[in-house]
């Protein structure tokens, strides 16, 4: 350990100790080891998933022609693409408007956005069945408007956290950039786009991509909203898991996981990762 | 429209936020060309006038005229006046040239012109060459710099600054009170400036309105402010003041005499015109009054040059003193009970040194130094 000797500890540098170190790597594998451990296990020679019996790639070809898995996973992204689009309108609505105005009302409203977040995902399930069959929603739609109830039921419970995003950026909105706006001639319109939007795109940013991981891999609300012909992913998952987990389902997560990823690293280099956190 | 008719008119303006009256029937005039300043403490209202003739509030009553047009129906966006504002409220995801080029963008003045005069502003403010830069790359005052450019950038008839030197630290406020004057000079725009700092107003101004309460206490230059307070208010707010209660005894055209119980009496070289055997206050500036060391009759002698019939004199004990490089103050009993303060400058290094703790003193001031006032 003599290269951790090299100037004596400063106080706070707790990183240099060994215990830490040891624990960030603990918290690590936590958290990494079962996906690391899905992931090599779908580039596995055996059709169980127990014993390495060396690498293929013959689930992906495998997964990939599984023309009903591909249908689920195209069905989830255009559900949480769908999803995410309109929570972020309604939910920035929202949220702009409990900043703003003062009306009556308003603390029930406040007090109730959130509800779709705190209520168990299976009474909004069952919630949901009920009322699409209240409603009597068509079943025998075509594509992608059969997607309609599922995407409706997604909407509501991702656009709340959009709306808590964006509050708590427009918390630190400085109501004078505003009036400068107007000061300067710009309309109500014009200092919205030119000053408010751009103070609140890192949130926007980041509701959308909590928007369209929250609808991309829910399972409960969809499995009572989703008719026969509307599987998504993780309902498809769910249905092949409770033969055998195969490699194939390995492959098909790895995926996904990789489509996430990339997705969320694509959203985030447009931003600029420290704008997330950092505020005027 | 001829150059001595106002370029703002107020005319009986309240402002009521529900229960709260902010300003209360507020009537004034503001000439073209003008530094003019709106002083007081916070909460007299200061503010709320100002927006009011921004636009971002409407008054309750009355009527606010912008070179002669009504503007009681004209949101912010359609007023020929632009705002600098407390927190300098620059876009922070704009260069310095998009914040200052902003209101010529949304006017629709061309890319060629708008460069030129984007650039015209920043070498005024002393900020060429800042074109690329972002507002968090910049200090306090080099961003309320680029808040004043994006402003007169718009050549308004008038330019509203709120609290411009508040935010800034001491050496770079004083700096910055000589620049905003020269460059009021130099573009000769109305300035209307709101603060609560006597001395930002003190050396800016052409004319100062003191608000309390949401009225206008005085309007005046600022010499006059200072030398002729119209009230007790005005007279303790602006600068360090005694004020002594006092009945006047006597008041003639050329003469007039307070009796102040602590002090004695006070006498003035000219009348006063108040009730006679009325209650007054007299204010006496601690820089009037002039300190003598006792038995040498200096004080005496002084006094009797400055006022024949009647000496402003007095004795007393040094209470307190406190240091403070260029002047030195001094609190000192008198020796008929009331306490006064004085403030003497240090002319040399040792000045300070004539005088000390608990020495007894004597002092003068001359009879037109005390102004009487009688509310």
């Amino acid at each position: 350990m003599a290269w951790l000797r090299q100037t004596p500890r400063a106080p706070l540098e707790y990183t240099r100790t060994l215990w830490m170190r040891s624990w960030i790597a603990a918290v690590l594998v936590f958290l990494y080891a079962p996906l690391l451990v899905l992931m090599i296990f779908s580039f596995n020679d055996s059709r169980r998933n127990v014993v390495w019996r060396g690498f293929t790639t013959k689930y992906y070809e495998k997964a990939l022609n599984n023309d009903t898995l591909v249908e689920a996973l195209i069905n989830s992204l255009t559900i949480a693409a769908l999803a995410t689009a309109a929570s972020l309108v309604i939910g920035a609505m929202a949220a702009i408007m409990l900043w703003r105005f003062r009306f009556r009302l308003k603390g029930v409203v406040d007090g109730t956005i959130s509800l779709p977040i705190i209520v168990p995902e299976i009474c909004l399930g069952v919630a949901m069945l009920i009322f699409f069959a209240w409603v009597e929603w068509p079943n025998n739609l075509i594509w992608p408007l059969n997607l309609g109830a599922i995407t409706i039921a997604h909407i509501t419970f991702c656009f709340p956290f959009v709306t808590m995003v964006v509050r708590s950026r427009l918390a630190s909105f400085n109501k004078e950039e505003e009036e400068a706006a107007k000061d300067l001639g710009a309309s109500d319109w014009q200092a919205f786009k030119d000053v408010l939007l751009p103070h609140m795109r890192p949130a926007l940013v980041a509701g959308a991509l909590l928007a369209f991981t929250l609808s991309l891999d829910d399972f409960v609300i969809t499995f009572f909203t989703s008719g026969p012909d509307t599987i998504t992913f993780p309902v498809k998952v769910y249905s092949m898991v409770r033969f055998s987990v195969t490699p194939e389902v390995n492959a098909a997560s790895t995926l996904l996981i990789i489509i996430t990823v990339v997705l969320t690293a694509i959203a985030l280099r447009v931003q600029g990762t420290k704008n997330l956190s950092v505020s005027h | 429209m001829t150059d001595n008719s106002p370029i703002i008119q107020i005319r009986k303006v309240s402002k009521r936020f529900g229960k709260v009256t902010a300003v209360d029937d507020v009537s004034l005039d503001i000439m073209p060309g003008e530094f003019f300043v709106l002083l007081g403490p916070s909460g007299c209202g200061k503010t709320t006038l100002l927006r009011m003739i921004a636009g971002f509030e409407v008054p309750t009553e009355g009527q606010i005229l912008i070179d002669g047009q009504d503007m009681s129906r004209v949101p912010p966006n359609k007023r020929p006046v632009n705002m600098v504002f407390q927190s300098y409220a620059v876009f922070p995801h704009m260069s310095v040239a998009e914040n200052v080029g902003y209101g010529l963008k949304i006017a629709g003045v061309g890319r060629a012109e708008r460069d030129e005069r984007v650039r015209e502003a920043l070498e005024l403010v002393k900020l060429g060459g800042f074109e690329e830069r972002k507002p968090d790359q910049m200090s306090g005052g080099q961003r309320q710099r680029v808040a004043l450019a994006r402003s007169l950038v718009m050549r308004p008839k008038v330019l509203l600054l709120d609290e411009p030197l508040s935010a800034l630290d001491a050496k770079l406020r004083a700096q910055m009170q000589f620049e905003l004057a020269d460059l009021q000079e130099q573009v000769g725009i109305t300035f209307v400036t709101v603060t609560h700092d006597q001395d930002e107003a003190l050396s800016m101004a052409c004319r100062i309105a003191v608000m309390n309460k949401g009225d206008v206490a005085q309007l005046t230059t600022p010499s006059d402010l200072y030398e002729y307070p119209a009230n007790r208010f005005v007279a303790d707010f602006v600068g360090s003041v005694n004020i002594f209660e006092g009945k006047l005894t006597v008041d003639e055209p050329d003469k007039a005499a307070v009796d102040c119980p602590g002090v004695g009496r006070i006498y003035l070289n000219h009348g006063v015109t108040g009730p006679h055997g009325g209650n007054v206050w007299v204010a006496l500036r601690p820089e009037k009054i002039y300190l003598h060391v006792p038995g040498h009759g200096n004080a005496v002698r002084a006094a009797g040059q400055d006022a024949p019939e009647g000496h402003n004199f007095a004795r007393g004990v040094i209470t307190g003193m406190s240091y403070l490089g260029d002047i030195t103050l001094f609190d000192i009993k008198l020796d008929d009970g009331a306490t006064i303060r004085v403030s003497r400058p240090n002319l040399s290094r040792h000045d300070q040194e004539v005088f000390e703790w608990n020495d007894r003193v004597s002092m003068h001031w001359r009879a037109d130094s005390p102004v009487v006032l009688l509310s």
